[in-house]
């Protein structure tokens, strides 16, 4: 099978060009530098699967036209993948019930816009914030009676957190899918693209949203605390962080990013089910652990790479290996470098 | 000034503090000498309650700061340099010496507070925008000390910072925490180090596996046999 072949080809290539930078200590010891190298990887990677599978179909448009919609998936990966991201950097817990926290919010656009008749945008702020409490609250009931308890206790209460909250979701919005009234249903010409109205909102408000988290991880006293407390907790309540608000507000950040996916997702994808947060829940932590987990930056990269390349094994292979990808590219970045694409491995100073 | 009344604190089953009780005036320097394991640190991290099994009383300008939450402790006035520097390793050695004043509100006497603090470490003005994971060890004392300070403290509690120091170093920053504390701060330092420890301090106390077996005048007790014998190398 010939797309398939490319595929091998395209993967060992990609390896390649990994160990090339792997050894380019300098470029990329910056957190910018190795967020354009990774940048970089996808183009290049991205143009290699151009060359072959356009070389098999000949039809550029349509590739071009599959990685648009690829980004734009991967930008909602993105979103949820943060709040891995975010949680992991700070209490070193993986969050399953992230997941349905995203379904949370996807519920909450939904009857906001069903049954309050809001319009979409305000519909995005209310699912944002029902789904940033329900993450706080499961925080708060879940996590922190365990603070001090060994981790392996946390990811089991997890776990457990997830399923009940699935299962909570099918007795209180029934297990029968609804669906999501259709929005954006327009059609923008870029040249001789067709792009749909709903994919670019979604890449729009992903990226002013991560512009805002960026600037309030970054220069914010509330996102430095964060920092300094997935850094160092000690030394964070030493200057006086309160520890147990700044994990909170972790919490609520990132679930405020999993409920606007929730949303975003619906305009696209519309039908909307209790157990829908499984698989998007958990090819988001594998973006979150392909970036690196615990680095910001890494969670956009490994969002992007997977939605890209789920939406072109769907284009050029079959649509029953769109799952697999995800998982594939997860082996494959746990072989080449544990630590995700812009991870590090850090070196301990005495 | 800083006041602990029979002190103990237990690691699960470990009696870690068997009832100590110490006093701090203020303007003094005090220091707390004992070998690894006598219980320094765990004295420190009591104080600003990063340990919590304890039993006792610990108060703080006639304040009961017993079991008040750690940011709290630090807005009363109390700065903790920790063992082993623990700077923030990803963020840049100004940004370090923000987060030290991370309880305060008034721009203009961070800003002028940071100011100082590069006078006191001109190196670290050097290396303002560097990693601090990327400094030496001796930067990163100097950071944490100056992350100390950024929070304005009335009373600073330095847990051996000697540590690890080429002997050249170790005099320049005793003399430089001599200084902060004639500035006006009070200081309670933990050191192995009881030669410099009792050369810079009013008072002081050795802690032995969890107790007080001594105390007195630093001067006094640099002079004492026993402890000449068993801290100075004889
Ligand atoms: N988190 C902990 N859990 C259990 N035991 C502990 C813990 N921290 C300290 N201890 C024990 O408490 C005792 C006192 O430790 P502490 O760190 O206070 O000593 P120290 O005087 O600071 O020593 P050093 O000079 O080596 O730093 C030691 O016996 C140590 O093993
Ligand atoms: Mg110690």
């Amino acid at each position: 099978m010939l797309p398939a072949l490319g595929f091998i080809i395209c993967a060992i290539f990609l390896a390649m060009i990994w160990a090339l930078f792997k050894n380019k200590k300098r470029i990329s010891s910056s957190p910018i530098g190795r967020f354009f190298f990774g940048f970089l990887l996808i183009i290049l990677s991205i143009g290699a699967v151009n060359y072959f599978l356009v070389g098999i179909n000949a039809n550029r448009l349509y590739f071009w036209q599959q990685t648009i919609y690829g980004v734009s998936l991967g930008s909602v990966y993105a979103l949820i993948a943060l709040g891995y991201t975010m949680v992991y950097g700070i209490i070193r817990l993986i969050n399953f019930a992230h997941g349905e926290i995203y379904m949370i919010g996807a519920y909450a656009g939904f009857f906001a816009v069903a049954s309050l008749g809001l319009p979409f945008f305000l519909a995005l702020m209310f699912a944002m914030l029902t789904s940033a409490l329900a993450g706080v609250l499961v925080e708060r009931i879940a996590y922190k009676p365990l603070r001090k308890a060994p981790r392996l206790a946390v990811l089991i209460t997890a776990i457990g957190m997830s399923l009940l909250l699935q299962n909570v979701g099918q007795k209180v919005f029934g297990s029968i899918p609804r669906s999501f009234p259709r929005q954006f249903t327009g059609l923008y010409r870029i040249g001789e693209l067709n792009i749909d109205q709903s994919r670019a909102i979604i890449f729009v408000i992903t990226f002013l949203l991560m512009l805002i988290l960026q600037y309030f991880v970054v220069y914010t006293k509330p996102g430095k605390a964060m920092r300094a407390v997935s850094q160092e907790r000690d030394a964070a309540q030493l200057v006086g962080v309160n520890v147990d608000r700044t994990i909170a507000l972790t919490f609520f950040v990132g679930s405020l990013l999993a409920g606007a996916a929730g949303i975003l997702v619906a305009i696209v994808f519309p039908q909307i089910r209790p157990t829908m947060g499984l698989m998007p829940g958990l090819k988001a932590f594998v973006a979150a652990v392909i970036g690196g987990i615990g680095i910001i930056p890494g969670a956009v990269l490994g969002g992007l790479i997977i939605g890209v390349s789920e939406n072109l094994v769907t284009a050029y292979v079959s649509s029953s290996w769109r799952d697999a990808i995800a998982f594939g590219l997860l082996i494959l970045i746990l072989l080449l470098k544990p630590s995700g694409i812009l991870g590090r491995n850090v070196k301990e100073k005495v | 000034m800083l006041k602990i009344e029979d002190l103990h604190v237990y690691y699960g089953g470990i009696h870690a503090i068997k009832g100590i009780s110490l006093n701090v005036s203020e303007g003094q320097i005090v220091s707390l000498i004992g070998a690894n394991g006598a219980g320094k640190s765990t004295c420190l991290n009591t104080i600003s309650n990063l340990v919590q099994n304890s039993k006792g009383k610990i108060s703080f300008m006639g304040k009961n700061i017993t079991n008040a939450p750690p940011h709290k402790i630090v807005k009363y006035g109390v700065a903790q340099v920790p063992e082993g520097r623990k700077v923030f390793p990803q963020m840049s050695v100004s940004e370090n010496l923000d987060m030290g004043a991370y309880t305060r509100n008034d721009k203009l006497g961070v800003k002028e507070d940071k100011q100082k603090v590069f006078k006191l470490f001109p190196r670290l003005l050097e290396r303002e925008n560097q990693l601090a994971g990327t400094l030496s060890g001796g930067e990163q004392q100097m950071l944490a000390i100056g992350r100390g300070l950024m929070a304005k403290p009335k009373i600073m509690l330095l847990d051996e910072p000697s540590m690890g120091l080429a002997p050249l170093l170790v005099r320049e920053i005793f003399s430089i925490i001599d200084e902060i504390n004639s500035q006006g701060t009070t200081i309670l330092l933990v050191e192995q180090n009881a030669n410099m420890a009792l050369s810079i301090a009013d008072y002081a106390y050795v802690l032995e596996t969890g107790r007080i077996v001594l105390k007195g005048e630093a001067k006094t007790l640099a002079a004492d046999e026993k402890v000449k014998e068993a801290y100075l190398g004889g």
